[in-house]
C-alpha cells in the first residue's frame, strides 16, 4: 500500500515538474502575428446605434477590410485616428470599427468630434467578441483580403509607414 | 574592493557551511549528549561571514559604488537614504542574499534555543538546515551574483523602478522573507524528526513558536504588500488574485493549517504524520513561489528580470527538495493509529485543516493551471477574480461557521456545548444582517449569509473576549484562549469588511479639462487646477480636484500626479487619497495624449482602514502566543 501512494505521489510530482521546466523554455512575450495567413471565423456582432446584427462573413463583399478595434477612452486611438480618417478614402478598402468596452453615448461623441472614418461599426461591449480575433489591447488594426484571410496585424496605433504598406497591398490587389 | 570582499564572505560562507554539515554528520553518531562547542562556534562564524556579506552590499548602495553591476542597474546617486537601502533587496541577487542571511540566522538561532533538546534531532536539522543554505549560496555565487564586477565603472546608476520606490514596499520584502523562509525551521526539523524518529515534544517543543512567528511575519508581509498595492499601483484595488499574490498566500494556508494541527498534537499527541507533511509542503510551497515568481513563468512588477537559467537552478533545487523529503518521509515515517470523537476539539481542527486545504488547492489550480495549459496546448488563458471569488466564496460560509463554533467544544468529547448561547448569538447575527439589508436593499444571497456568518463569528469573539477579562482567573486556559480569540475576532472583521466594502464601493471614469466639472450621482467633481514642477529625481503635474458630496454637503480636495521619472525613465501615477476611519476618497488622474482632457477616476471605498486594521488584529493574535508562555 505505502508503495503504490509512494508511486502514485511520485508519478504527480514528476507530472508537475514537466509542466514547470517546459514552461521556463516558452516565450513569455504574448505574440498573435502567427495569426497571419490564418482565416478570421464567422462572429456574429451587435452594430453601434442599431438594433441590427452583422455576421463577419459579409466581409467577404469587400476586397480588403481592415478590422479596427477602438474606444473612446483609449489615448492611442486618437493618435492614430487620423491616420483611418486618410484610410477610408481608399475604394479598394473598407474599415470594419469595433468599439471596444465602451459607452454608446460616448464612442458616438468621439466619431462626431473627430470624424468617422468606418463604413460600418460593431460594438464589442463587454471586450468578448476581441478574445474571437486574437485581440490583445487596443488599438489593433487586422488587415483582411475577401476570402477572410488575414494579411496584416497591426498591435498598437498605426503610424504612417504602415499607412503606405497598407495602401500599397490594397492597391496591388 | 567591495566586490572582492563580497565575494571573499560568501566563499567562506560556503566553506564554514561545508564544515558544519562534515562536522556534525561526525557527531551525530557519537554517543555522548551534548551539542559540542565545535558545532555552535562554527555555527556563530558561519552567521558573521553572511552578516558581514550583507553590509558589504549594503555599504555598496549607500556609497553608490557603481562598480558593482547589481549597484549599477538598482541605484542612482539622487535617491534617498531609505530607498538606497531598500535599492538592496529590491532586485533579483540582492534579496537572495538576503534569503540567505535569514536562514543562516534562524539555522543559528534555533541550535542555540534547542542546546538542550535530543541531540541527534537537533544536529540533523542544522544539517538539513545547511544544506539548504549552501544550495543558495551555489545560486548566488554561480548564477546572481550581487558584488559582479563591472568595468569601466560608470558615473551614475540606472535608479530602482519607481513604483517599488514606497515606504511600505521597502519592508515588504524582508517582512514576507521572515515568513517563507522562517518555514524552512521547521521543514528541516520534520525531515531530522522523522530520521532521529522524535516523533513527541521534542519537535512540537522546537518548532512552536517557529510556526507563530513566520506564520504572523508572513500574514504582516501580505498586508503591507497590499497596502502597496492599493496606495501605489493606482488601481484602487487591493487584493488582485496575482500569481504573485497567490505564491505568497499559498504557504499562508499551510502555515494557518500547521499552527492549529500542532495545537492537536501538543495536547493529543495525534497527527504526528499530518503536522510532518504540513512542516514539509510549506517550505516546499515557498521555494514553489519563488520559483513562480523568480523564473519569470509570471510577469509582473515582482519579476525582476526574466533569465530562464535562474529558474531552472531554483527548479532543480526544488525537485531535489521535495524528492528526498518524499523518499526519507516514506521510509521513516511511522505507523499511526487515528481516532477522533465525532465533534470534539480535534474534530473541529481538522476542518480548519481541511478547509485550508480546499482554498490551497483553488488557489494553486487558479495559478498553475494556465501554466500547464500554455505547455500542454499553446492556449494561453488568464485565472482572474471571477474565478476565485466564485468558488471560494460560498465556502466561506461554513468556514466561518467552524471557526466560530469549533473553539466552544472540548477536547476527545463529542459533547455539544453552549447550544443555547450559540443559537442566541445566531439569531441576532441574523437579525443585524436582515436589519442592514432592509436599508441597504442589497439581494446578493452568497453575501447576506457570508455576512450573516461573520456577524456570528464577532459577536462570538466579543463574548470569549469579555469572558476571558472578566473571569480574572489565573486559569491557564482562559490566558491562552486570548491570541485565538484576537486572531478570530480579527478574521471575523476582515471578512465583514471586505463584503461591506466590495457592496459600497463606487468608481466613476470622467475625462475633464482644466476648470471642467460634472456631476454624477450624489457627486460633483471639478478639475480645478494643474500645476507643473520639478522634484529631485522626477518632474511631475499635480491637478487639484475638488469632490464635492452633496447629500452630506461635504467637499474635500485631492491632488493626484503624474510622474515622469528620470531614472530610469518611466511615468507613475499617484492616486491621490484620503482616507477616514469609514471611507476613502481615491481619485488618480491619467493624462490623455494629444488632448487637454485628463481621465480622471473617482472611487469611494468604505472600510478600507478597517480591513487593514482586522489584518493587523490577526497578527497581533499571533504575536501575543509569544507572551502566553511567560504568563503560564
Amino acid at each position: 500500500m505505502k508503495k503504490i501512494y509512494f508511486f502514485i505521489l511520485s508519478s504527480l510530482l514528476i507530472g508537475f515538474f514537466y509542466i514547470l521546466f517546459f514552461s521556463l523554455k516558452i516565450d513569455k512575450n504574448y505574440d498573435t502575428q502567427n495569426l497571419i495567413g490564418k482565416n478570421i471565423s464567422e462572429i456574429e456582432l451587435n452594430l453601434l446605434n442599431e438594433n441590427k446584427k452583422f455576421n463577419t462573413i459579409d466581409l467577404k463583399k469587400n476586397d480588403f477590410t481592415a478590422i479596427n478595434f477602438f474606444s473612446s477612452w483609449c489615448g492611442p486611438c486618437r493618435q492614430e485616428h487620423k491616420y483611418l480618417m486618410s484610410l477610408s478614402k481608399n475604394k479598394n478598402l473598407k474599415i470594419l470599427g469595433i468599439n471596444f468596452k465602451d459607452d454608446e453615448k460616448k464612442a458616438n461623441e468621439f466619431l462626431n468630434k473627430l470624424g468617422n472614418p468606418y463604413y460600418l461599426i460593431a460594438s464589442d461591449k463587454n471586450g468578448k467578441k476581441a478574445i474571437n480575433f486574437g485581440v490583445y489591447g487596443i488599438p489593433e488594426t487586422i488587415l483582411i483580403n475577401n476570402d477572410m484571410l488575414i494579411i496584416k496585424k497591426y498591435i498598437g496605433p498605426l503610424n504612417s509607414s504602415e499607412v503606405k504598406e497598407i495602401l500599397k497591398i490594397v492597391e496591388n490587389k | 574592493m567591495l566586490s572582492n570582499l563580497g565575494n571573499l564572505f560568501i566563499f567562506a560562507s560556503i566553506l564554514v557551511s561545508l564544515t558544519l554539515i562534515y562536522n556534525s554528520i561526525k557527531e551525530v553518531n557519537l554517543n555522548n549528549n551534548l551539542i559540542s562547542r565545535n558545532i555552535l562556534n562554527l555555527s556563530l562564524f558561519q552567521i558573521i561571514t553572511v552578516i558581514l556579506s550583507f553590509i558589504t552590499l549594503l555599504l555598496a548602495f549607500i556609497f553608490s559604488d557603481f562598480s558593482l553591476i547589481n549597484v549599477y542597474e538598482n541605484s542612482h546617486t539622487a535617491k534617498p537614504l531609505i530607498y538606497k537601502i531598500s535599492g538592496v533587496w529590491g532586485n533579483h541577487e540582492g534579496s537572495l542574499l538576503l534569503w540567505i542571511l535569514i536562514l543562516s540566522l534562524f539555522s543559528f538561532l534555533f541550535l542555540n534555543f534547542n542546546k538542550s533538546n535530543n541531540k541527534k534531532f537537533v544536529l540533523l536539522t542544522v544539517i538539513i538546515q545547511n544544506i539548504l543554505s549552501l544550495g543558495f549560496l551555489i545560486f548566488l555565487l554561480t548564477n546572481s551574483n550581487p558584488f559582479a564586477e563591472l568595468y569601466p565603472v560608470p558615473k551614475e546608476g540606472l535608479g530602482l523602478n519607481p513604483i517599488l520606490q514606497d515606504p511600505a514596499l521597502a519592508i515588504h520584502p524582508p517582512l514576507l522573507y521572515l515568513g517563507f523562509v522562517g518555514s524552512s525551521i521547521y521543514f528541516s526539523a520534520a525531515l531530522a524528526s522523522l530520521i532521529s524518529a522524535q516523533q513527541g515534544n521534542n519537535f512540537v517543543k522546537s518548532v512552536k513558536y517557529w510556526v507563530i512567528f513566520s506564520w504572523s511575519f508572513q500574514t504582516a508581509g501580505i498586508l503591507v504588500g497590499s497596502i502597496w498595492a492599493y496606495y501605489e499601483l493606482g488601481w484602487g484595488g487591493y487584493w488582485f488574485w496575482d500569481p504573485v499574490e497567490n505564491s505568497s498566500l499559498m504557504p499562508w494556508f499551510l502555515m494557518t493549517a500547521l499552527l492549529h494541527s500542532l495545537l492537536i498534537l501538543e495536547r493529543k499527541k495525534g497527527l504526528y504524520l499530518w503536522v510532518i507533511t504540513l512542516s514539509i509542503l510549506t517550505f516546499t510551497m515557498s521555494v514553489t513561489g519563488t520559483f513562480l515568481v523568480r523564473s519569470g513563468i509570471l510577469n509582473s512588477v515582482h519579476t525582476f528580470a526574466n533569465d530562464p537559467s535562474r529558474g531552472m537552478y531554483i527548479l532543480i533545487f526544488l525537485s531535489l527538495m521535495i524528492f528526498s523529503s518524499l523518499v526519507i518521509f516514506y521510509k521513516f515515517a511511522p505507523v499511526e493509529k487515528r481516532n477522533f470523537e465525532f465533534l470534539s476539539k480535534e474534530f473541529f481542527i481538522l476542518i480548519n485543516n481541511w478547509f485550508m486545504i480546499f482554498f490551497l488547492i483553488v488557489v494553486l489550480i487558479g495559478t498553475i493551471y494556465p501554466i500547464a495549459l500554455e505547455v500542454l496546448s499553446q492556449k494561453k488563458i488568464s485565472v482572474g477574480p471571477p474565478y476565485f471569488n466564485v468558488v471560494l466564496a460560498p465556502f466561506l460560509i461554513p468556514f466561518l461557521f467552524f471557526l466560530s463554533y469549533g473553539p466552544q467544544s472540548k477536547w476527545s468529547s463529542s459533547k455539544l456545548v453552549g447550544l443555547k448561547k450559540n443559537l442566541i448569538i445566531f439569531i441576532s447575527s441574523i437579525i443585524l444582517t436582515i436589519l442592514f439589508f432592509y436599508f441597504s436593499k442589497m439581494e446578493n444571497i452568497i453575501l447576506n449569509l457570508i455576512i450573516i456568518f461573520s456577524i456570528y463569528l464577532i459577536l462570538q469573539s466579543l463574548g470569549d473576549l469579555y469572558v476571558s477579562f472578566s473571569k480574572k482567573s489565573l486559569n491557564s486556559f482562559n490566558t491562552s484562549g486570548l491570541s485565538r480569540i484576537i486572531s478570530h475576532l480579527g478574521f471575523g472583521l476582515l471578512i465583514l469588511f471586505i463584503s461591506f466594502n466590495s457592496i459600497f464601493s463606487v468608481e466613476y471614469d470622467l475625462n475633464l479639462k482644466k476648470g471642467g466639472n460634472k456631476n454624477i450621482d450624489n457627486f460633483k467633481i471639478k478639475l480645478i487646477g494643474l500645476e507643473y514642477s520639478n522634484e529631485n529625481n522626477y518632474s511631475k503635474v499635480v491637478g487639484t480636484v475638488q469632490v464635492t458630496n452633496q447629500n452630506k454637503k461635504t467637499s474635500e480636495i485631492l491632488d493626484p500626479e503624474i510622474r515622469i521619472y528620470k531614472s530610469p525613465e518611466t511615468i507613475t501615477y499617484e492616486a491621490s487619497i484620503k482616507s477616514k476611519i469609514l471611507s476613502d476618497t481615491y481619485v488618480t488622474m491619467t493624462n490623455l495624449e494629444g488632448s487637454e482632457f485628463y481621465n480622471i477616476k473617482f472611487q469611494n471605498k468604505p472600510f478600507m482602514n478597517l480591513i487593514w486594521f482586522s489584518v493587523m488584529l490577526i497578527i497581533m493574535g499571533g504575536l501575543l502566543k509569544f507572551f502566553e508562555r511567560k504568563t503560564k
